[in-house]
């Protein structure tokens, strides 16, 4: 202690010392691909690996399709082209186009409807997809389905406004009578909804479709991405409402509703869907009325739903039970009836939590609409295997016709997929 | 001076069938019994007209009847000659091969790339991402496609095997790919213990069950003297030799030969041949199945809470270690159920086998026979059955093991 006392201190920082950068090896780019690439040994050799695998992909498509060709007519005309180059035959897809999107019966000159039709989707859509879009604009969804059927189909415009002027009216009845009763409100809805339709159609003169403003279009005529397109769309939300119920119904304390509910669902999610597509094509025409004539659309759109409605209701009871158990206490101590706690309380709250599983329900569903093809039905993957790769010109284009529908897929389910995470992060407000 | 009296007894009257909630879900309950019985009245009537307008009736005897028709893949003896019950048990056959194989190369897709998705190399970890992703959103009808296009389109002819200086060669002069499917060696006994090729291959499974019995013992007698030791005898040369010796003295004795494929005339004949619409679907399957198998693996990993990696690292283990007895008996039970749904799916989704002409039962039953005998309801309601039957067998086996690496509450 004493001799430190004594001896001065022989030097003392008078200053601070100006930061130096840092060693060249531990910034930038080089940091980063030493610690990202390079860390380790194994590292080192998976990273080689992979560059190897990007290299021979990348060395075989860039050129194929740098070199693809869009205006031939043939695929002889495209290899007398290239010349043994690797080089795509994306002509195909620009001679094929509307093949490709509309079907090959649909007709030329009305492919404005479905365009239109999928533009008023997207506007349809809007206000239910984000919420921060004005309210009133739920007014034109509902409009929506009755403008997209006489915008596809064509014929009269009288039976879409007699269909909507008869939900209309049932709406207006289950709002009267659906405050005394909600039993009350919903048979009576059903009765003056059939009433409605039973009166307007009498109304429709015969042969109104034939003068009609649109041409009517027949269900077989459609096809290509648009039929992918309208089942998805049409089934997903079909099966929202009714996989609602299965839900409520599987969770319902009468025995006999739950037990139908759950050997509905247990059943449809046992088969795959293409039995039930069989029994769309072969069998279902057996239990409909001997001169009913339902077509196949119509026939495959039910079994879809059906379908994902089972899907979605599994989906839909995982949220009722994530439920905490106060809620359904709370709505009942607040003296709700089931209609009522149901509507305000608990399915609020269960659907917000399954949004993410419903979406991928639809996903799921989007992507099974390519199994059509297998009942002969000719949407986008029926028209590559069918018409198109059948025809002299393009027999043998395989990738780009391939590669093209899988394209259009990906960006759809894609998309769909990212709006859903943005959802349940948007949603998240959380129970904390 | 008061006495108690029972309060009133209330009367049952009609009106407590709407407005009482004791009462009322009899009458929902009456109300949906009938509603069901006549829609039920209602299909069954229409079903019976038309198949009397149809002259048709339900039956299964045509189950008997000649198929007359021939099916390529086959696991059992099948020709047109055999009835169509014969048929849609090769179909039956055929599905659970296809759903098997898938199986097991979905999982080992699925964990390989879950696990390099959370590998802290950056571009492995974006490859695998890219992978996921673009096998999830493209509809598995197109992956069985594209794979069966390369099966058949890409792949070299037989003929072009041939000649001084071919065009194609086999791999290491043992497997050959080619536009008609791969072939590759068959073992097969040349003096084998029996005269049916399966009971030898039985046998030779009975000795591997046999070693697995004596390699449970001999593990339990090591951690019987770790307990009382401390010490664990090294049982690596035992298990060796245990499972390697047996199995390799039956197959000396029983003389395993391979019989390699050989270009003969027009095509290969010798060894297994696998057909390109088996190997289109099996592949297809993985792949596609792998990347949802490859998310649930990657969300039960990262399930298990970093405490963990930690605390058994400041116990002194090593990461191989880690993995094994910390993280992964605890991801698993997270990973098992998503993955029984999976499996599930692999099996419902081989009936797309039908696309590429794979004869499963869906083919077979569903299809040809379909056709032929014209009895559209009998076919699609076995095919239904068929296809529940599996569905509930897969989820009850997998059930019973989800079970057993559940967490055990006391």
């Amino acid at each position: 202690m004493s001799d430190k006392q004594n001896n001065p201190i022989a030097f003392v920082a008078d200053g601070v010392i100006p930061e130096s950068p840092p060693p060249a090896r531990d910034t930038g780019a080089y940091k980063w691909v030493r610690e990202n690439l390079f860390s380790s040994v194994p590292n080192s050799i998976l990273t080689l690996f992979a560059l190897a695998l990007l290299y021979s992909l990348l060395s075989n498509t860039v050129p194929w399709m740098w070199n693809g060709i869009w205006t031939t007519s043939s695929l002889a005309e495209c290899r007398e082209i290239l010349q043994g180059k690797s080089g795509a035959c994306f002509s195909v897809l620009s001679e094929r186009w509307n093949q490709l999107l509309y079907g090959f019966k649909y007709p030329g000159d009305q492919y404005w409807r479905p365009n239109l039709a999928l533009v008023l989707l997207l506007v349809a859509l809007a206000p239910v997809l984000f919420f921060d879009l004005p309210r009133k604009l739920l007014a034109f969804t509902v409009v929506y389905p009755f403008l997209a059927f006489w915008l596809i189909w064509g014929g009269t415009i009288m039976v879409p406004i007699v269909a909507l002027v008869g939900f209309a009216v049932a709406a207006v009845v289950f709002q009267k009578l659906g405050k005394g009763s909600f039993a009350a409100g919903f048979f009576g809805a059903i009765v003056a909804a059939l009433v409605i339709w039973k009166v307007g159609g009498m109304l429709i003169p015969e042969g109104a479709s034939e003068s009609a403003m649109l041409s009517p279009v027949p269900s077989r005529d459609l096809g290509g991405f648009m039929l992918n397109m309208m089942l998805g769309v049409t089934c997903v939300s079909l099966s929202v409402p009714l996989g609602i119920a299965l839900a409520l119904g599987r969770q319902s304390s009468m025995p006999l509703i739950k037990w139908i509910c759950v050997v509905f669902i247990e059943f449809v999610r046992g088969v795959p869907l293409i039995t039930l597509l069989f029994v769309a094509s072969v069998m279902l025409s057996y239990f409909f009325p001997p001169d009913a004539t339902v077509d196949l659309f119509l026939r495959v759109v039910i079994m879809i739903t059906l379908f994902s409605a089972a899907y979605i209701a599994e989906v839909i009871r995982g949220g009722l039970a994530a439920l905490p158990k106060g809620q359904y206490e709370a709505a009942d101590s607040l003296g709700l009836d089931y209609p009522q706690a149901m509507r305000l309380i608990i399915l609020p709250q269960a659907l917000k939590i399954s949004i993410p599983g419903i979406v991928n329900v639809a996903v799921g569903l989007f992507k099974d609409t390519t199994l059509v093809s297998v009942i002969s039905m000719f949407d986008m993957v029926g028209m590559i295997r069918g018409p198109i790769l059948a025809s002299t010109e393009w027999n043998g284009v395989y990738w780009e016709l391939l590669g093209f529908a899988a394209a259009l897929f990906f960006v759809v389910c894609y998309g769909i997929s990212q709006y859903s995470q943005w959802l349940e992060r948007r949603l998240a407000t959380g129970h904390r | 001076m008061s006495t108690l009296t029972d309060p009133p007894q209330e009367q049952f009257r009609l009106s407590m069938l709407v407005n009482d909630t004791r009462y009322r879900s009899l009458t929902f309950q009456a109300i949906a019994a009938l509603v069901l019985a006549l829609a039920i009245w209602y299909l069954g009537n229409n079903l019976i007209q038309n198949l009397r307008a149809a002259g048709l009736n339900i039956s299964y005897n045509f189950l008997g009847d000649r198929s007359g028709y021939d099916i390529a893949q086959r696991l059992v003896e099948y020709d047109s000659q055999s009835s169509h019950a014969r048929a849609a048990v090769v179909g039956i056959l055929n599905t659970l091969l296809v759903a098997f194989l898938a199986c097991i190369t979905a999982t080992i897709f699925g964990v390989i790339a879950g696990v390099l998705r959370l590998s802290n190399n950056w571009l492995v970890s974006k490859l695998m991402a890219v992978y996921v992703e673009i096998f999830r959103n493209i509809p598995v009808l197109i992956w069985i496609i594209i794979i069966f296009t390369i099966m058949t389109a890409v792949m070299p002819g037989p003929r072009e095997f041939r000649g001084a200086d071919p065009s194609a060669s086999m791999v290491f002069d043992l497997f050959a790919f080619t536009n008609r499917g791969v072939y590759t060696p068959m073992p097969l006994f040349a003096n084998g213990l029996f005269a049916s090729a399966a009971l030898n291959w039985l046998l030779v499974l009975a000795v591997l069950v046999g070693s697995f019995f004596v390699m449970r013992k001999v593990n339990a007698n090591a951690t019987q003297k770790q307990e009382e030791t401390g010490i664990r005898p090294n049982t690596l040369y035992i298990g060796l030799a245990v499972w390697i010796i047996p199995v390799v003295v039956l197959m000396l004795i029983m003389g395993l030969t391979w019989e390699v494929p050989e270009l003969k005339g027009f095509n290969f004949k010798g060894g297994i041949k696998i057909g390109g619409p088996l190997i289109a679907l099996w592949f297809a399957l993985s792949i596609y199945t792998g990347a949802f198998i490859a998310e649930n693996v990657r969300a039960g990993i990262q399930a298990i809470s970093k405490g963990q990696t930690e605390a058994a690292a400041a116990l002194g283990m090593r990461p191989g270690r880690i993995m094994n007895l910390v993280v992964l008996p605890q991801a698993l039970r997270v990973i098992i159920p998503p993955l029984i749904s999976n499996f599930l799916n692999i099996t419902k989704n081989s009936s797309l086998a039908i696309a590429v002409g794979y004869a499963d039962i869906t083919a077979t039953l569903g299809g040809v026979t379909l056709n032929q005998t014209g009895r559209a309801i009998e076919c699609v309601l076995l095919l239904m059955l068929f296809y529940l039957t599996a569905s509930l067998l897969i989820s009850m086996v997998m059930n019973v093991y989800n079970s057993s690496v559940k967490l055990k509450e006391r």
